[in-house]
């Protein structure tokens, strides 16, 4: 364990929106290199969680360190080194999709703004689609475009949220094939939320769930389903969403 | 703050302009009419003869004038709007982008198209009026800069109100000043005004400006006071807006309203 760097360290996190709460003070950690899966029942707070540690949502109380800082003080250090991707905030349509990484590539700093696009758009296959109108882009083109977009500053951790919702099963295994490639390749770290439980076991090398805003469990894949019982992740997904001890059987 | 972020998010406006042809008749088309509408006016004035008035640099100028400040207001809102129709407020700020580095980058897009229409319309306004904006000689530069900056400053503050109350107060983007318009003394001087009101007038820049234009135009003297009046109110509203945007960005992440501005 001493041996595992952790990239980002979440301690007694908590959320309240009008007194209401949505993270209940949370702690984990997410280690150098690794895919953690941050999963849940609808509303458990992956999300918010997701959006605190991108300093999007102020906390009501907790800390969280990336790359072992706060980022009050580091912000353009640490935001520089990350990036985030979900297909429930898209680009801006009114731009083309060569217009949109050019932008982002600007904001964040990119040296060679032409050579970086050009060799992730081929990465993504989506080279041709450059001169085209973010708009009218299909969903999977569009998944792979905010792809190449939180690549663009080679960052050393990647925040997704539910990044294959929405694509058919084909596009959805290339992505995933994609992530684990981009994760061996260029070492990024990753947190990443889905509701698709198969996939988790896929690419996951720990999870941790959540439920009503707290931590329930975390773990290996393999690790949970042989505590649980269970034959697969989506039956511990069950047991636990639907509070279920260990190894009881419905 | 960082120049390749302020001119990242320039260059993602310019993107826009450069083909959308209702964004240039935002620019363009308001001030052309409104010129063409207060020129026949004063040439009309003018011509009833009512000895001394002159109808046409008063008017004019303070046609031109107005409209360089409501620009610069709306460029500046009109920028903040652009990401949240496309909802990509959450994409800009999970870079390093700081907000002081967004409000920068709008208030250079106020600049921008203030010099762009200032021109446009002092042509005109030679052609058809013969009105030469230039006789404010050096006077011009104070007087537009401080109608740029509190027409940026009045941007941010209906941006902050747009933050805080959501897309449904955007109409204050378009609508605002015109709630200022009769108390700035843009046509007429502070002095037409009930008594009782003048002091509203007093509390804005513009007011200082428009009072400050008609002295060139009467005396031919640059007025100090009025110069320093501008600048004072000026970052008085500066600093206090600046403020307010500060805070409303803060409740807005307090309330994770990011993601959902609308
Ligand atoms: N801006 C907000 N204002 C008020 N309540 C909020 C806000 N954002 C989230 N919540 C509430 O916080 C709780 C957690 O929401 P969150 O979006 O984090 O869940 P999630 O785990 O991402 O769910 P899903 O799987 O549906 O995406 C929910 O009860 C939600 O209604
Ligand atoms: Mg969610």
């Amino acid at each position: 364990m001493t041996s595992k760097n952790s990239i980002i360290e979440v301690k007694g996190l908590a959320k309240e929106f009008n007194r209401v709460p949505a993270v209940r003070g949370i702690s984990f950690d997410v280690y150098e290199g690794e895919i953690c899966g941050l999963l849940g029942p609808n509303g458990a707070g992956k999300t918010t969680t997701i959006q605190m540690i991108l300093d999007l949502i102020t906390p009501t109380a907790g800390t969280i360190k990336i790359f072992g800082k706060e980022m009050k003080g580091n912000r353009e250090e640490i935001l520089g080194a990350m990036n985030f991707s979900s297909p429930y905030v898209a680009l801006p349509g009114n731009l083309t999709a060569w217009e949109n990484l050019a932008t982002f590539a600007r904001l964040y700093g990119v040296l060679d703004i032409k050579g970086t696009i050009h060799s992730l758009a081929d990465f993504f296959d989506i080279r041709a689609l450059l001169p085209k109108m973010t708009s009218s882009l299909s969903t999977g083109q569009l998944t792979r475009l905010n792809l190449t977009k939180a690549l663009l500053n080679s960052p050393k951790l990647l925040l997704l949220d539910e990044p294959t919702s929405s694509l058919d099963p084909d596009i959805a295994d290339r992505t995933r094939k994609m992530l684990v490639k981009i994760r061996n390749e260029r070492k990024v770290t990753m947190l990443y939320t889905s509701h698709n439980m198969e996939e988790v076991e896929e690419i996951c090398d720990r999870v941790v769930f959540l439920q009503k805003g707290i931590v329930k469990d975390f773990g290996t894949p393999n690790e949970l389903i042989a505590k649980y019982g269970r034959k697969d992740l989506n039956d511990v997904f069950l047991a636990i969403a639907r509070e279920h001890g260990i190894d009881k059987e419905d | 703050m960082k120049l390749h972020r302020i001119k990242g998010l320039m260059m993602r406006h310019l993107y826009l302009y450069k083909r959308s042809v209702p964004r240039l008749m935002d620019i363009f088309y308001w001030p052309v009419m409104e010129l063409l509408l207060w020129g026949f006016i004063s040439s009309f004035i003018e011509k009833m003869n009512l000895g001394g008035f002159n109808a046409v640099t008063v008017l004019i100028g303070a046609v031109i004038f107005w409209d360089l400040m409501s620009q610069s207001q709306r460029a500046v809102s009109v920028a903040f709007l652009e990401e949240v129709w496309e909802r990509n407020f959450l994409n800009i700020f999970v870079t390093p982008l700081r907000v002081s580095e967004f409000l920068a980058s709008t208030f250079i897009l106020a600049a921008v198209r203030v010099i762009l229409v200032g021109s446009v319309m002092s042509v005109l306004a030679l052609v058809f009026y013969h009105f030469n904006l230039l006789t404010f000689g050096f006077a011009l530069i104070p007087f537009v800069a401080n109608l740029l900056i509190f027409g940026s400053v009045l941007g941010i503050f209906t941006t902050a109100i747009i933050l805080r109350y959501g897309t449904s107060a955007q109409v204050l983007a378009f609508g605002f000043l015109m709630l200022l318009e009769p108390f700035t003394a843009v046509f007429y001087p502070v002095s037409a005004l009930p008594v009782a009101i003048q002091w509203i007038s007093y509390t804005m820049p513009s007011t200082y400006v428009f009072e400050g234009m008609r002295e060139v135009i009467a005396t031919g003297e640059f007025s100090y006071p009025l110069f320093w009046g501008a600048v004072g109110t000026n970052i008085i509203y500066a600093v206090v807006i600046i403020w307010f945007f500060s805070r409303m960005f803060a409740y807005v992440k307090r309330n994770g309203k990011l993601l959902k501005l609308d």
